[in-house]
């Protein structure tokens, strides 16, 4: 598979009346065509400015690229002009942010906002629009759209409007779709709901999608790899295999421990203490160090490389050194380990 | 990816368990505040609205101590040193300020010397005190030529030794120290409408909103038809029934104006007597005054003091406008609108004495506009940085 | 919606019910009638003029005879202008306030709006600085200190307009724009915080992902949503007109409406004083009236919700 999206050494920042805020510390990731990558971590971990970065979305003129590249089918898409920008947003790279309330235009009609890109990207009449529209809206699930592109948002529930949202970011066939936390604001069933279109629609047009949220249980639902980041740094990445049943970074295991499962007879989550650092100042030394129970000397003095584990899995944990002590992940997440195992087995067998 | 270059070069004996001293995963590293500490800070940040807060000590101290600076009364009326432009011990030897003492026109006639008898007309046929300066030599058709004509009142009236500040008005009485009376009133009148807003306006939108149901539906219905009723209407019936003066203004003010402060309060309670913190308190138990006085007042605090900030100018604009059409305060009693009033019907010869009493008001005005601009961004959360 | 428009209109009727009540009876109890004026007339002059008019019947059948007047347009008749009925007075000097307000609501209004737009496009740039400062001052020093400044230096110093009175087109320029400056500030001031409210929204969020351009993005959905809140100000706004008015023809001796208003103070013509209450009181609550109605009209959110309270 060729890459679609290559991010190199990405730093974003923000001016900040206290100063600067350093969002973004370095990453590095790429992103294969058709393929799900899920970005995992706390709020303020800098996952979603990411996103904006890459669709040059950041809020002006606070945040800004520091350095790094992003390369869209090869091409530093941080060195294109807003007019390049407009071209490509909607129609190669297109968002589905996270709050259906408040990401429609509430005094637009619901037909016009998704015929916009269609008109602006594919040239369409509007006739051609409307109908192209009218067809989105059966792709997405919304019954009667004759009659629905003539309301406007307010008329729609919560899961409907996230349903337009997704309709608007896929009437280009984008080549990328980036997920803001789609979910989140969303109630339990309808979630699922939306999960579910949102694996049907990849599957028919072959977009690749970035996915972002806190949830691990979406992540295992739908993503062939996944990044966690801590601190404005990916600490460790690899496909959702590596991530759920080989986990290597102490953050990870947090992330995994502090999921409730159903058949555990656990008294306690396996919590991370504490909150993310101020990333005003970040912390010498790895970030997560004052949060992890596992921490060695060395992570308050130096930050740890990226270690890698296999071909598709990377941590950066001073605990893959050679010299590092043999530390196992805790019980609770062991035991979650192999719960996703045989989970997972379980789902193979059925299909 | 990334690479694993340092990894070989890091001291072995860093590998072991980091020691804790103490738990720093709880550590909170931004220093706390409360919201009141931070609204402080905002509003001090904000350098327009601190500005506008010294201006507004300097003006009330003024309209206190300022007209007793000399020794004119408020309606010592003396003809004889009627329309003296202002003049300042010091400050006259600078020109430019015009502020001494003299009064400076052009004039227009077919000819230079038809122009000049114009000046000389216009000031008290008082030709030895006036300098001439020839602006345009005319070619004999109408107004074609003009002249600028400086006059020495002061030297003309045999008053060397006396200053008046800023100038007197029509009847001899001191400019000076009826602006710092006029303000005086104007403040008045403001404050004391502003506070009688606050207390009907808060007591009332208060038991509407905290008690909501029957009550609320009652004194809404109430408040709707007082609203409908337009606030100028109420002013022009009562100016015209009632005695002219402060009293009869501040009723004229506040007899709806406190409308506007009960909507706000009201539609403040009843939003947060919803939040959960209120339920909360509510489900330990807590009375009634107790919620009232703990937790709405605090959180309705902010909005009230913004209102208020908005009601004073507002108050001082209507006292003013009232004065200058004639429904407000009478001679010989001076407010700032009467003055502005007394000046325009002379400003085009007598500018000085429009200008000032409008400069005072005009910051009154921007002042209380820019600390109400501030206390709104600094009571809005938002804001805080 | 209907039931809503209904309901205003009802509440309408009863508050100028009572305005006309509160007006008829103070006017019986201020001193002063049409007849003992200038003329001196005899008494049986006078009592064939009051059976004409109607003043020899008791009060209550005179309250009656007042509000069927009032519902047919008549509001008596003046003290001082030659006897003339106070409608016919303010018909008369109905055009030149209507002028004057008119150009000044239009003209300030679009003013203010580019002003606000341009400062929020230009957030925190000198464009904005200047637009705020503008708008500061606009809505904060009175309109009789700008009239004041307008009058001294474009029509005294300059003498780029007429100074006073009306006639010509050029008469009407320098009232308007000092009548225009409060509801130009207010837009200003009111369309730039919407405006930045709104571009710092969500949906300016996904319009842009789109790929719209930034000019679509402010006109096609900034602008709309945050001039929808822009109507709720046009109260205050045609308030400050009806003040403006006043001061404004007193200052520029305009013969409109405001004009007639602030001399008949002077001469204490009550029936004149009050009739031009009353049309103060109906256009101000119709005003009020209909810019509720098109806030429902045009707002598509509070459409649906059949206009609540």
């Amino acid at each position: 598979m060729s890459k679609l999206l290559e991010v190199k050494d990405l730093s974003v920042s923000f001016n900040t009346y206290s100063g600067e805020v350093q969002a973004v510390r370095g990453i590095d990731f790429d992103l294969k065509k058709g393929e799900t990558l899920a970005i995992v971590g706390e709020s303020g971990s800098g996952k979603s400015v990411t996103t904006k970065a890459i669709t040059q979305l950041l809020p002006k003129p606070q945040g800004y690229i520091k350095k790094g590249q992003i390369l869209f089918e090869g091409q530093d898409i941080t060195k294109y002009s807003t007019k390049q920008m407009q071209k490509l947003r909607g129609k190669d790279i297109s968002t589905v942010f996270q709050d259906p309330m408040t990401s429609l235009n509430p005094t637009m009609k619901v037909g016009k906002q998704i015929a916009e890109g269609l008109i602006k990207h594919r040239k369409m009449s509007k006739a051609q629009a409307r109908e192209k529209t009218i067809e989105l809206l059966e792709l997405v699930g919304i019954p009667h759209p004759e009659t629905r592109i003539k309301q406007y948002p307010h008329e729609f529930s919560g899961g409907m409007r996230q349903r337009v949202v997704v309709a608007i970011a896929l009437a280009c066939n984008p080549k990328i779709l980036i997920a803001d936390e789609p979910t989140t604001a969303l109630d339990v069933t309808i979630q699922a709901q939306i999960l579910e279109l949102m694996k049907d629609i990849q599957r028919e047009m072959d977009s690749a999608i970035i996915f972002i949220t806190h949830d691990l249980g979406v992540v295992a639902n739908v993503a062939d790899r996944v990044a966690v980041m801590y601190a404005g740094k990916i600490v460790e990445i690899g496909t959702a295999d590596d991530i759920f049943y080989n986990p290597k970074h102490p953050y990870t295991w947090g992330l995994l421990g502090s999921m409730p499962t159903l058949d555990s007879n656990e008294e306690e989550l396996f919590a991370i203490p504490g909150s993310p650092p101020d990333m005003l100042n970040p912390p010498e030394g790895d970030a997560f160090a004052p949060r992890n129970r596992f921490a060695l000397e060395i992570d308050t003095k130096m930050e740890p490389p990226m270690f890698q584990v296999s071909d598709t899995h990377y941590a950066a944990t001073w605990l893959l050194h050679e010299h590092a002590p043999k530390i196992d992940p805790p019980g609770s997440v062991q035991r979650r380990m192999q719960g996703f195992a045989s989970m997972d087995d379980g789902k193979d067998g059925e299909e | 990816m990334a690479t694993n270059q340092q990894k070989n070069d890091v001291p072995k004996e860093l590998f072991v368990p980091h020691e804790r001293k103490e738990d720093t995963s709880e550590k909170i590293t931004k220093p706390s505040r409360s919201f009141f500490q931070d609204a402080r800070r905002t509003f001090f940040k904000n350098k327009m609205a601190v500005l506008s807060i010294i201006l507004m000590v300097i003006i009330i101290l003024m309209s206190i101590i300022g007209p007793y600076f000399n020794e004119y009364g408020m309606d010592d009326q003396d003809l004889s040193r009627a329309k003296m432009p202002p003049r300042v011990p010091v400050i006259e030897d600078l020109p430019f300020l015009g502020m001494n003492g003299t009064l400076t026109s052009e004039f227009k006639g077919d000819t230079v010397e038809e122009a000049t008898e114009n000046a000389i007309m216009r000031y008290d046929n008082a030709e030895d005190y006036i300098d001439i300066k020839v602006l345009s030599e005319g070619d004999g058709s109408t107004d074609s030529a003009e002249v600028s004509a400086t006059y020495h009142i002061y030297e003309a009236k045999d008053m060397q030794d006396e200053y008046f500040w800023l100038g007197t008005d029509q009847l001899g009485r001191d400019q000076w120290t009826r602006i710092w009376l006029g303000t005086r009133v104007s403040l008045i009148i403001a404050f004391v409408a502003a506070a009688i807003d606050l207390l009907i306006g808060v007591a009332y939108g208060g038991i509407s909103g905290y008690y909501g149901g029957r009550v609320d539906d009652i004194m809404q219905r109430i408040l709707e038809i007082l609203i409908g009723i337009p606030k100028l209407v109420v002013m022009f019936l009562l100016l015209i029934v009632l005695k002219p003066g402060i009293i009869s203004i501040v009723l004229a003010l506040t007899i709806t104006g406190w409308t506007g402060m009960a909507r706000i309060v009201r539609g403040e309670v009843l939003k947060q007597k919803n939040e959960e913190y209120v339920l909360a308190a509510r489900t330990l138990g807590q009375s009634n005054g107790k919620i009232i006085m703990k937790h709405l007042m605090p959180n309705v605090a902010g909005i009230i003091i913004i209102n208020i900030m908005f009601t004073i100018p507002d108050a001082i604009f209507f006292e003013a406008f009232l004065s200058f059409i004639g429904l407000g305060i009478v001679p010989p009693e001076a407010s700032l609108g009467a003055l502005v009033d007394a000046g325009f019907k002379v400003f085009r010869l007598y500018p000085y004495m429009v200008f000032y009493p409008a400069v005072v008001i005009s910051v009154i005005m921007i002042a209380f506009n820019l600390i109400g601009d501030g206390l709104r961004d600094a009571f809005d959360p938002k804001m805080h940085k | 919606m209907l039931r809503y428009i209904l309901r205003r209109v009802f509440y309408m009727v009863i508050t100028l019910f009572i305005i006309a009540t509160v007006t008829f009876f103070l006017m019986k109890l201020l001193p002063g009638s049409p007849l003992s004026a200038e003329n001196k007339l005899s008494e049986e002059q006078v009592e064939i003029i009051e059976a004409k008019y109607g003043l020899d019947k008791p009060i209550p059948v005179q309250y009656v005879n007042y509000m069927v007047g009032l519902v047919q347009g008549d509001m008596g008749i003046s003290f001082h202008f030659d006897n003339t009925p106070v409608s016919q007075i303010l018909i008369d000097r109905m055009p030149p306030s209507l002028i004057l307000g008119g150009q000044a609501l239009i003209f300030g209004t679009i003013a203010g709006i580019l002003f606000g737009l341009i400062a929020a496009i230009y957030h925190n740039g000198w464009l904005d600085y200047s637009s705020t400062i503008i708008a500061v001052l606009g809505t904060s020093i009175p309109s009789f200190v700008f009239a004041g400044l307008l009058q001294w230096y474009l029509a005294n110093k300059w003498e780029l307009f007429p100074v006073a009175l009306w006639g010509s087109y050029e008469h009407t320029i320098l009232p308007t724009i000092a009548l225009a400056i409060f509801p130009m500030a207010t837009a200003a001031r009111f369309t730039r915080t919407e405006m930045l409210e709104v571009l710092g929204s969500d949906y300016i969020m996904t319009a842009r992902a789109k790929g719209v351009t930034e000019p679509g993005v402010i006109f096609k959905h900034g602008l709309r949503n945050s001039l929808i809140p822009l109507i709720t100000v046009m109260g205050p706004m045609a308030v400050s007109l009806m003040t403006g008015t006043l001061v404004i023809e007193k200052i520029f001796a305009v013969p409109g409406i405001g004009e007639q208003f602030v001399s008949s103070i002077e001469v204490l013509d009550y029936p004149t004083i009050m009739g031009t209450t009353l049309l103060f009181s109906v256009l101000f609550i119709v005003i009020i009236l209909i810019i509720d109605i098109l806030y429902v009209i045009i707002d598509p959110r509070i459409r649906l919700t059949g206009g609540g309270s």
